[in-house]
């Protein structure tokens, strides 16, 4: 039998959804258009009123909101509250350097835990269930906001955030951890340890997995379901939506993510033209909320690709499932969890010779971690005849990209030409990881 | 006093020393002295040669990374001892060195030592004052 957390709403039919989901867009609308200046000069600028949002159908009269908006707004000008009003916020990384800042009032944090408990318990998860949330803590969203959700469904939560893996194995097995929280690849190193260590993933007390963070194949599933014997489920989202409990795949259904529609209405459109696509294609998935109070958005392109399934899910929910996310429509690569974009990279080797060297950033899966190398041809600017210079600019360009991306890296220093160039123009990422 | 040196930047490829040296002899240039200082990734071919200008062309355009770089030559006798004096000196004046290394010339009597200093008009004052032959560029060219 299906678990629901709000059952009337997670199975409305879709008339009585579609008629909520108008309310809130047209109060939301309203409130945006009354409170933030810069979403207000952009419906001026495309000739849009509040008023002239009639049906769900006109919501493509609105223009978008892309990540630039949010950096040029750094980094509070687009809440639409007051910031005594303002409880926490959360950030992210940049393209360039600045974080994406995003604000939630009281109201937010608990809708978001609400959102994350149904989340949760679409997994299968209850009260009853001891949860190890391996989420990293901190200004990301994924630790604290899966963190209220836990507490809000009301089972126990075991805050261990991310690293120190032995002592995660043994706290799994001591406090009999039922349902683990992490990325897909700190699982996998979650059950390589245990391998190494001698533990069998069968005596533990674990059922569930909910993966989330970053993108992973139908075959890491299997092997994430096999090796750590559970069921391992895909949570979506992202900090400039809400963070983690945008969408959640059910336990029942074949495949895709519930997404929360009564809080978060999609579209998928061309990324080129910015059209709506016919329902069912891919594209790039689009997102305004509409309950959120801090921090709405509205038309937020995602720059991740799906496409949405209209069809009945055997768990009974109507809201729309999106598929596993395929790709992105920019260079964006995660590692390890972590936003990182080729330009931040680029931004570091400038500032680290005041040049733009060629440079290449090669992305691998060595065991269960992903590993990324950045290789920067020696220009005439760089190059020294003493070794120890060469090797300082090496651990400095690791150091400064450590700083800026928290994400650890190797660097190689390489010949000149020695990075392929396809018209002249580098190509600056090479991921060999088969997602 | 000073000799020009070039350095060429190599990743630990195999086979990238011997393109070097090829090129160069097709070129008709003549190295003198030469030194690879590596690390695991990546090494510094450091040469001296009979036509700097021409080299450094020559393995420009074969895309190489190069530099020139002032060193200076001291020319001791090839016996035991030799470079123990220098050394003497060298930590007696307080010099630091960056790097060095050695070649004998062809009569087999002279060895001669290239030195990168930190401060290098410190070094060819205190070298000279203790009497060493501090070698031109002409001068280990036509050794
Ligand atoms: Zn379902």
């Amino acid at each position: 039998m299906t678990l629901y957390w709000e059952e009337e709403i997670e199975t409305l039919p879709r008339v009585g959804l579609e008629s909520i989901q108008l309310k809130r867009l047209q109060h939301l609308v309203a409130r945006v258009y009354k409170t933030v200046a810069p979403y207000r000069e952009k419906m001026d600028a495309a000739g849009v009123k509040p008023k002239d949002i009639q049906s769900l159908a006109d919501l493509t009269k609105l223009p978008f909101t892309v990540k630039e908006d949010l950096r040029d707004n750094y980094p509070f000008g687009l809440f639409t509250v007051p910031m005594d009003q303002v409880v926490r916020v959360h950030a992210s990384s940049g393209t360039t350097g600045k974080p994406t800042v995003v604000g939630y009032t009281k109201k937010d944090i608990k809708t978001w835990s609400g959102l994350m408990a149904r989340a949760l318990t679409c997994a299968g998860a209850t009260s009853s269930d001891m949860i190890h949330n391996a989420y990293g803590y901190g200004l990301f969203t994924g630790g604290l906001g899966a963190h209220y959700g836990i507490e809000r469904l009301g089972a126990t939560v075991i805050p261990v955030s991310g690293g120190n893996t032995k002592r995660q194995i043994t706290i799994m097995k001591d406090f009999k951890s039922s349902v683990l929280l992490a990325t897909p690849s700190y699982a996998l190193n979650l059950a390589e340890t245990m391998n190494a260590l001698g533990v069998d993933p069968k005596s533990l007390s674990l059922r569930v997995g909910v993966f989330g963070a970053e993108p992973w194949s139908e075959n890491m599933r299997d092997e994430v379901e096999r090796k750590l014997n559970i069921k391992a489920v895909d949570i979506y989202g992202l900090s400039e939506v809400i963070g983690p409990g945008v969408a959640m795949q059910c336990l029942e259904g074949e495949k895709g993510l519930h997404i929360f529609e009564d809080h978060f209405l999609p579209e998928i459109i061309d990324p080129d033209t910015g059209e709506v696509l016919p329902l069912g294609e891919k594209g790039e998935l689009v997102f305004t909320t509409l309950t959120k109070e801090a921090f709405p958005i509205i038309r937020y392109r995602t720059k991740d690709i799906t496409r949405l399934l209209y069809d009945e899910c055997a768990c009974g929910r109507t809201m729309v499932r999106m598929d596993k996310v395929t790709g992105r429509t920019d260079d964006m690569l995660i590692i390890r969890g972590v936003n990182v974009f080729p330009s931040q990279i680029e931004h570091v080797l400038m500032g680290t010779k005041g040049v733009e060297p060629h440079y290449q950033i090669v992305v691998n899966r060595e065991g269960n971690m992903d590993t990324m190398s950045v290789e920067v041809e020696v220009s005439e600017d760089i190059f020294s005849d003493e070794i120890k210079t060469l090797e300082n600019l090496n651990k400095r360009i690791q150091m400064d990209i450590k700083d800026m991306l928290g994400v650890s890296c190797r660097v190689k220093l390489v010949e000149p030409k020695s990075i392929q160039r396809s018209e002249g123009k580098a190509q600056r990422v090479i991921d060999n990881r088969n997602l | 006093m000073r000799v020009e040196q070039i350095a060429v930047f190599l990743e630990n490829k195999s086979g990238r020393l011997a393109e070097i040296t090829a090129k160069l002899a097709e070129e008709n240039i003549n190295i003198r002295a030469l030194s690879v200082a590596d690390t695991a990734d990546f090494g510094i071919l450091r040469l001296i040669v009979d036509d700097v200008e021409k080299a450094k062309t020559t393995l420009k355009s074969n895309g190489f990374t190069v530099s020139v770089t002032n060193v200076i030559a001291v020319e001791v006798a090839d016996k035991t001892g030799g470079l123990a004096g220098v050394l003497k000196t060298i930590e007696e004046e307080k010099l630091n060195v960056e790097y060095m290394y050695a070649f004998v010339n062809q009569s087999g009597e002279n060895a001669v030592l290239i030195f990168r200093f930190d401060d290098m008009d410190k070094a060819i004052e205190a070298l000279q004052r203790t009497g060493y032959a501090i070698l031109s560029g002409e001068e280990i060219c036509s050794l």
